[in-house]
């Protein structure tokens, strides 16, 4: 078995220049959207706007300005499937199309997708979405076909910054421990990183060195797994059962006797 | 958006639509109405057995319109047997701690029930020529059996669909763990007021409309009161219904469908003839708005 493969994706040096949504889109054959007719955002450099079943690389351009716009910052950051460790996506897939990899990614395999989008809800990252091409959910493979084939995925040997970086996940959360470090001392004291330990969801496979609050990427602060909710849900609807069912014994047995009196003449 | 109420705000919405919204409506219909009959002919009196034959008249066919809703929303409909059968090895494909794969098992098992009963039904009504089919309904053990199971499965159909919504992570449908409760007690206020309604075409004991008609309003009532909890048990994401959809959900579910049923079963001479049956129309169409609302709101925010 190989070791757990994932990616870094340092924040800070990403330009923006979506090499990584360019290769992902050739490598992988998906199609444009409407035919090739995009509409631009207006508001943005980001025309993609979100990840979806056609769009598994999305650059995501976020400004910070004054409302002067005499003070500002880009945060540019390059999202994809986080490939989690406890996923919440085959924790749900009711078909058995969603599978843990080899190299502990997470796959989805179009030819068992059935469409029903459960994953999609149960995705806390928003990644998952149908590809109308295959009518199936569709995201990042993490080039699953590239790693058999000993490659290292398109995105990450398309990034000209090094900003997506591919490895072992051991070797790299020991770098990006050191780049948070390194900028710590050189004075960005707001970077660290998120996801590259199991706080949350087991780890994931896919990190991020952020330099702001994770809500400001569009990242959840604290994402959950689906089946949190999966015993106590259960446990309610059974007590409505019975209440339901009392109530319902109680009222047609006793209707015997109330209607006993009204039939007396 | 810079402050978010929960973590649950970053998910993507799975474009769950009018099939979904119709399926949870019917699926609550089907097992509501399979309950009630089933309850009927277990605890019942005898001339409530027209009532109970309505009941299963009503299931089947409403379980077979949500298999078809269902399998028309997957984005790859001849693929629907996925979710029984691994598609390469053709083994079991079950996952237990997967709502959407227990209830595909469920919605099987309870349509073969609902079958049972159905031809049951049938037979006594002296329209199924066929000995021993009058069996597979209640008096006789094998009957009992059959009611009593079915009446279960068909509270898991009506149920595991809240909690479903809940084993996700859209905001309102996972930041509450009351939807099961909700859509099992809705389930039973929605079915016996369709049965009251088709009672009353048909020449059905009129004691036996009224007991449902009563057992309707205690439904309802109960109904109210999980509303109200599945509201304060969002918490901060309750914030989410302060727009149309919240609107929609105090007008057209708690005024429309919950408490005018209430003051016209409190008061009787109000409407005349037509008290019952304004109630039940009432009752039911409320019923489908609560899902419309809890389908949609979740996926609009």
């Amino acid at each position: 078995m190989p070791e757990p493969m994932g990616f870094y994706t340092d924040t800070t040096v990403c330009i923006g220049c979506k090499a990584c949504e360019v290769a992902c889109k050739e490598w992988n054959q998906l199609p444009a959207t409407n035919g090739g007719k995009n509409t631009l955002s207006g508001d943005s450099y980001d025309n993609t706007r979100r990840l979806d079943g056609i769009h598994w690389r999305h650059v995501k351009f976020i400004e910070q300005f004054t409302d002067d716009r005499k003070d500002g910052r880009w945060l540019l950051m390059s999202d994809v499937c986080k490939h989690c460790v406890q996923a919440p996506c085959l924790e749900v897939c009711p078909t058995g199309a969603i599978v843990r990899t080899e190299f502990d990614t997470v796959v989805i395999q179009s030819d068992a997708c059935n469409g029903c989008r459960d994953c999609i809800a149960a995705c806390p990252f928003g990644v998952i979405e149908t590809n109308p091409a295959s009518g199936t959910a569709q995201k990042c493979t993490l080039c699953y076909d590239r790693l058999q084939g000993g490659l290292e995925p398109a995105c990450s040997k398309a990034c000209p910054t090094q900003s997506i970086q591919f490895g072992t996940i051991s070797q790299l959360r020991e770098r990006a421990q050191k780049r948070v470090e390194q900028l710590h001392q050189a004075g960005e004291k707001r970077a660290y990183l998120y996801g590259a330990d199991d706080k949350f969801l087991g780890g994931l496979n896919s990190f991020y060195l952020l330099v702001d609050k994770p809500e400001v990427y569009g990242l959840p602060p604290d994402p959950k797994m689906p089946t949190r909710n999966l015993a106590s849900a259960s446990w309610f609807s059974m007590l409505g059962a019975v209440i339901v069912g009392l109530m319902g014994i109680i009222n047609f047995r006793n209707r015997g006797a109330r209607s006993g009196e009204e039939q007396r003449p | 958006m810079n402050s978010f109420p929960s973590s649950t705000f970053f998910s993507a919405p799975p474009e769950w639509g009018w099939y979904i919204v119709l399926y949870f409506f019917f699926g609550g219909l089907a097992g509501g109405c399979y309950f009630i009959a089933a309850l009927l002919d277990l605890f019942g009196r005898p001339e409530d057995r027209g009532l109970a034959r309505l009941g299963y008249y009503i299931a089947l066919p409403c379980i077979i319109i949500s298999a078809i809703l269902l399998i028309l929303d997957l984005g790859r409909s001849l693929r629907f047997w996925h979710m029984l059968l691994q598609s390469n090895t053709y083994r079991i494909m079950f996952k237990p701690w997967s709502p959407m794969s227990v209830g595909s098992w469920s919605l099987l098992i309870f349509g073969i029930f609902s079958l049972l009963s159905f031809l049951g039904a049938l037979a006594e009504d002296g329209l199924l020529q066929k000995p021993g089919a009058k069996r597979l309904r209640p008096p006789g053990a094998l009957g009992s059996i059959i009611a009593l199971v079915g009446a279960l499965c068909g509270f898991f159909v009506a149920g595991y669909t809240g909690v479903l919504l809940g084993v996700t992570n859209r905001p309102i449908w996972s930041d509450t763990s009351l939807l099961g409760m909700l859509f099992v007690v809705s389930a039973a206020s929605i079915s016996a007021a369709v049965m009251i309604l088709l009672a009353h075409k048909s020449d059905r004991s009129a004691a036996s409309i009224n007991s449902l008609h009563r057992l309707d309003m205690w439904v309802v009532a109960l109904e109210f009161i999980v509303l109200i909890a599945v509201m304060i048990s969002l918490g901060p994401v309750f914030r989410a219904w302060l727009s149309a959809w919240g609107a929609l959900l105090l007008l057209g579910v708690i005024v429309m469908g919950m408490l005018i049923p209430w003051a016209l079963y409190l008061r009787k001479e109000w409407l005349g003839k037509g008290n019952v049956t304004t109630a039940a129309a009432l009752v039911l169409v409320g019923g489908f708005i609560l899902r419309l609302v809890i389908v949609f709101s979740a996926q609009r925010v």
